[in-house]
């Protein structure tokens, strides 16, 4: 399995925000994503999730399932989480269980150290505690490629060794990342790429 | 199918826990059947004749009200993002959406508006009518709406935007409740009414989820 991208090329607003890009990542190695504001870390991290189009060129898995888009196969964290403040914690996480079909609540919570905070309402969390429940998701459901867009603003020490466990077992699984940030993952990263360099 | 009734009962539980679902457009709705009544005069005989068009008009704003919430909060947090990439097509998730809306709003007004009617003195004869075209008609004014929620909602305050847009497109359904609605009306009138609003409603079914998914899948870009 090999995730590939040739020639993308991305345009916000009439403005080329990089152009011919291509990448490739293997399982079980962790891409970093770095460069200035606004060069397109995240336009590349949604582009790769199929979210956003490119105007050239194409991304593919090779070896990946056949009937499924790339965005079926992937979790996409971004800037903002997909919380919502009226459901209980234990609710949020049980409706993108039902969504993706399957996975187990009480191990992702614990994951993220929520399990106490399971049946409080999500609305009265705190910005670290939401965005741990966003990175939940990463572990209830298992998909091959992750794609994080600075997956740690607002968490704390205790809370990052945890993302960085989390990382860890999706690498050693096969798993593919993809991480859009500056600070340190705690591990080297296997690829890095500086969008400011490539523009 | 799980994926569905689990994105219903979200949608139905938020609506619940945040208000302004069926509540406040009930409240909406009996506000404007009650202001009929003053605006136009005690003349009994007169508001029996308009009671049909007049329920039917404040069911299509009340319906209206809160149709840009279908789609407005999980755009803004980010849940149709990751709502894009679930195992299903995008389309079935706006169906859902659209269902939800109609089961926690729509259908709630469309079986109120004939025990309302009383207000503007309704014949008796013609409540179980009006409920019957009401129920049909709801259907399609929820996945009618869902378009328009779609279309406006990366805007800010898109709510009037929502209206000008939705409301041309409710002319048919408005015309065909009506004649639906009518209990003197030629044999075979109604019947025949009714089944075009049923039309009406399965074309909105087909229709609606593939309009709506595609507005979304542009503002998301």
């Amino acid at each position: 399995m090999e995730l590939n991208a040739q020639g993308l090329t991305c345009e916000r607003g009439g403005r080329i925000v990089f152009r011919d890009l291509s990448l490739s990542l293997r399982p079980g190695r962790l891409m970093q994503l770095t460069g200035p504001n606004g060069s397109g870390k995240s336009s590349l991290l949604r582009l790769i999730a199929g979210l956003n189009e490119s105007q050239t060129g194409s991304v593919t898995l090779a070896g990946g399932s056949e009937d499924l888009t790339l965005g079926q196969q992937a979790h996409y964290v971004a800037h903002q989480e997909p919380v919502k403040g009226a459901l209980s914690v234990f609710e949020n996480l049980a409706f993108w269980r039902d969504f993706f079909g399957g996975g187990d609540v009480d191990e992702a919570l614990e994951a993220f150290d929520l399990s106490r905070l399971s049946a409080y309402p999500a609305g009265l969390l705190s910005a670290g505690q939401k965005r741990r429940l966003a990175l939940a998701r990463l572990v209830l459901v298992p998909r091959v490629l992750w794609l994080l867009d600075e997956p740690t603003v607002g968490l704390d020490t205790s809370s990052l060794a945890r993302l960085v466990t989390v990382m860890a077992k999706q690498l050693d699984q096969g798993g593919m990342i993809i991480a859009a940030t500056h600070v340190p993952l705690g591990r080297e990263p296997d690829v890095r790429l500086d969008l400011g360099a490539a523009a | 199918m799980n994926l569905i009734l689990a994105l219903i009962k979200r949608d139905l539980t938020l609506t619940l826990r945040q208000g302004g679902g069926a509540g406040t457009a009930l409240g909406f709705f009996l506000c404007v059947v009650v202001l009929l009544p003053i605006g136009i005069g005690p003349d009994q005989a007169l508001l029996a004749r308009i009671a049909p068009g007049a329920l039917w008009i404040s069911l299509l704003l009340s319906v209206l009200l809160s149709a840009d919430r279908i789609y407005q909060q999980d755009y803004e947090d980010g849940s149709l993002d990751v709502m894009t990439m679930g195992p299903v097509p995008f389309e079935i998730v706006a169906l859902a959406k659209s269902v939800a809306h109609w089961l926690s709003t729509s259908l709630p007004l469309a079986i109120a508006a004939p025990i309302l009617g009383f207000l503007v003195n309704l014949e008796p004869a013609a409540i179980l009518p009006l409920a019957i075209a009401m129920v049909v008609g709801s259907i399609a004014l929820s996945l009618i709406a869902s378009i328009g929620a779609a279309v406006t909602v990366g805007l800010r305050r898109g709510g009037l935007l929502v209206s000008i847009l939705v409301l041309p497109l409710y002319v048919p359904v408005l015309i065909f409740g009506l004649s639906a609605s009518q209990p003197n009306a030629a044999p075979g009138l109604t019947a025949a009414s009714l089944l075009i609003l049923v039309a009406i409603a399965l074309a909105g079914l087909v229709v609606s989820p593939l309009a709506s998914a595609a507005a979304l899948r542009s503002y998301l870009k």
